[in-house]
């Protein structure tokens, strides 16, 4: 059975065809990135795999289960998580609600149960504390514990992207989309990420797939690498092979680049 | 700085113990209240708790999750008339028709929250007003109702009538304990919601819609229910509303109360629970009271009086609270967005670090 698998992905935007014909197919707990120019329709198959948009042809294959259609919430469900490129939180909250909000599809408790939390016996107050105790995790894991309790509009550019991280990651994803992570850092933070990128890969047992414009970082961390220019494929294999191809020398890197 | 030693800390009710202290302290305070002031005073007060049960619910749909309605005068009125026409046509005790009706207004709730998913802004505010405004005629229309002529409510008995057990609650000095102990209910019952898993998708639906479906959070589900549980509690005001006063007709629900319930959330504070208190408590107050006091005022209330009768209506102070109202409301806006609410932040912090 195929664990993450993309076939045939189409969709445009009126004449624009933004991606074409793509197919890749992911292994577990592996790293695979997604290179290509601006507007070459690489957040677009996010966005696709994500449920946001629906892919005009083609299959998304998730676990041996079709997810094109679903809508976004049930893809959660299935276990894909993701993050944006624009920083999507929730900025009114606390980091703490941030990433407990993660944790919804773990979590049961309704209106009634929820307005009914007399107590720390109740069956709310039980869950949260559960929660709150795995979010303390993913807190101490991405070193977050300053800014715990700190409203995420009060946040510099870095910490919000570890905190979108962060969400992500408290959902126990099986498959986890990271949207160009390291844009608007600084190389120490790039550095950082780095590792913690790794580490998510060993210790949560997820498979990563990640937009990235940092070569050094795609090269350093990627088990494969797929290469796409203009929503077609260019070439997909190891950092090596892609690093070499003349046509991502000519779309991507520039043509004075050499191996 | 006090130390958090387990996680419950984080949620329980009461923070620390001074918290504690003086909630014990406030408890005190409105418990006895009613046996020291005139019932005038006592009348306004179930007034005011009354409509802090509907603000701190209208809070959780406009403050926290973002949508806005101006048609909550609509699941009052459902509120009011469900609780009274369970107990004259099916004889049901108080309690389980108040819950009856809040539900059924919830239901409505349901409903104008499906245009809500497709909807903001502007636009939803504008199927709400129609709403209420629907719920107002439809109502006068109906002989069964008490048509245009309004409705006189059943005497308030607590008891269950099938049962002949029978505790009617006559003055307003009674209706006052059993409001009081409806409002701390809804108002913990708010506080829990918002703090707890339901709650919280109703922020990330408020802050970021996509990254809110992208976790997992249904839109239709939770937008639904936000009005659901707004409409519930507005059901459950409207059927306590009803009580004080004794008689009501289809246009004691109409469209400026909605409004007025919509600025009682704006000058409180949105998104909390403390704002709708406040801005309900403050809002209910102009209305109903200033009228009476501001005319005593020396030099001033004659003034006003004579300002009144000059440029707006004959019978003289009518259109003061209206103009104190909305003087408030721009004020909030312009200096103190987060309203009330804000204001006590701010005092909170200057005492807290006094005197530095």
């Amino acid at each position: 059975m195929d664990h993450f698998k993309v076939e045939n992905l189409s969709i445009s935007f009126g004449g624009l065809k933004a991606v074409n014909n793509i197919s890749f197919s992911v292994e577990k707990n592996s790293i695979f990135s997604i290179i290509g120019p601006n507007g070459s329709g690489k957040t677009t198959i996010f966005n696709m795999i994500s449920g946001i948009y629906k892919p005009d042809s083609g299959r998304i294959i998730c676990d041996g289960e079709n997810i094109v259609g679903s809508s976004p919430d049930h893809v959660a469900r299935k276990g894909v998580a993701r993050t944006f490129q624009n920083i999507e939180l929730f900025s009114n909250a606390t980091v703490m609600d941030n990433l407990l909000l993660g944790r919804h599809i773990h979590m049961k408790t309704g209106v009634f149960a929820g307005a009914f939390m007399w107590g720390r016996g109740s069956a709310a107050a039980k869950e949260e504390i559960a929660n709150r105790e795995i979010v303390e995790n993913i807190i101490d894991f991405l070193d977050l514990q300053s800014v715990r309790n700190h409203y995420v509009a009060s946040l510099p550019y870095g910490k919000r992207k570890l905190v979108e991280l962060g969400r992500a990651l408290a959902l126990e994803p099986k498959i986890l989309l990271l949207d160009e992570p390291s844009a608007g850092m600084n190389t120490e933070e790039k550095g950082d990420l780095n590792i913690w990128i790794k580490d998510i890969q060993a210790d949560y047992q997820v498979t990563i797939l990640l937009i990235e414009h940092d070569m050094n970082m795609i090269m350093g961390i990627s088990d494969r690498i797929f290469a796409m220019n203009q929503g077609e494929k260019i070439v997909e294999g190891v950092a090596a092979e892609v690093q070499c191809h003349p046509e991502v020398i000519k779309a991507y890197l520039g043509e004075d680049l050499s191996c | 700085m006090d130390m958090k030693r387990d996680y419950y800390e984080d949620i329980q009710l009461f923070q620390s113990g001074v918290v504690l202290f003086w909630t014990v302290v406030l408890l005190l305070v409105l418990f006895t209240l009613p046996l020291v002031v005139p019932n005038y005073y006592v009348y306004l007060f179930n007034i005011i708790m009354v409509h802090i049960i509907l603000a701190v619910g209208l809070n959780i749909l406009v403050g926290s999750t973002g949508q806005i309605s101006l048609g909550h005068a609509g699941f009052f009125a459902i509120g009011a008339y469900g609780t009274v026409l369970m107990m004259t046509l099916f004889q049901l005790p108080f309690i389980l028709a108040i819950l009856i009706a809040a539900f059924i207004a919830a239901f409505f709730g349901f409903i104008l929250g499906l245009p809500a998913l497709r909807l903001e802004g502007p636009y939803l505010a504008i199927v709400s007003l129609g709403f209420g405004l629907t719920i107002m005629h439809v109502i006068g229309g109906v002989d069964a109702f008490g048509g245009r002529m309004g409705i006189k409510v059943p005497p308030l008995d607590l008891g269950i009538k099938q049962l002949g057990i029978s505790w009617i609650l006559t003055t307003d000095f009674h209706k006052y304990y059993l409001i009081l102990i409806m409002t701390i209910i809804m108002v913990v019952g708010a506080r829990n919601i918002l703090k707890t898993r339901v709650g919280r998708s109703f922020v990330a639906i408020r802050d970021s819609d996509i990254a809110a479906e992208v976790i997992g959070v249904n839109l239709t589900i939770y937008k639904t229910l936000a009005f659901a549980v707004s409409a519930f509690y507005a059901g459950i005001a409207g059927g306590l509303f009803g009580f004080v006063l004794g008689f009501f007709d289809p246009f004691t629900f109409n469209m400026i109360l909605s409004i007025i319930f919509l600025v009682m959330v704006v000058v409180g504070g949105l998104g909390t629970i403390l704002g709708g208190i406040m801005g309900a408590t403050l809002i209910t107050y102009l209305q109903y009271d200033l009228l009476k006091n501001i005319a005593e005022v020396p030099y001033f209330g004659a003034l006003m009086v004579a300002v009144s009768k000059q440029w707006f209506t004959l019978v003289g102070l009518e259109n003061f609270s209206s103009m104190a109202i909305g003087l408030i409301m721009i004020g909030i806006i312009i200096f103190e967005p987060l309203g009330m609410f804000g204001l006590w932040i701010r005092m909170k912090k200057y005492w807290m670090t006094w005197p530095f």
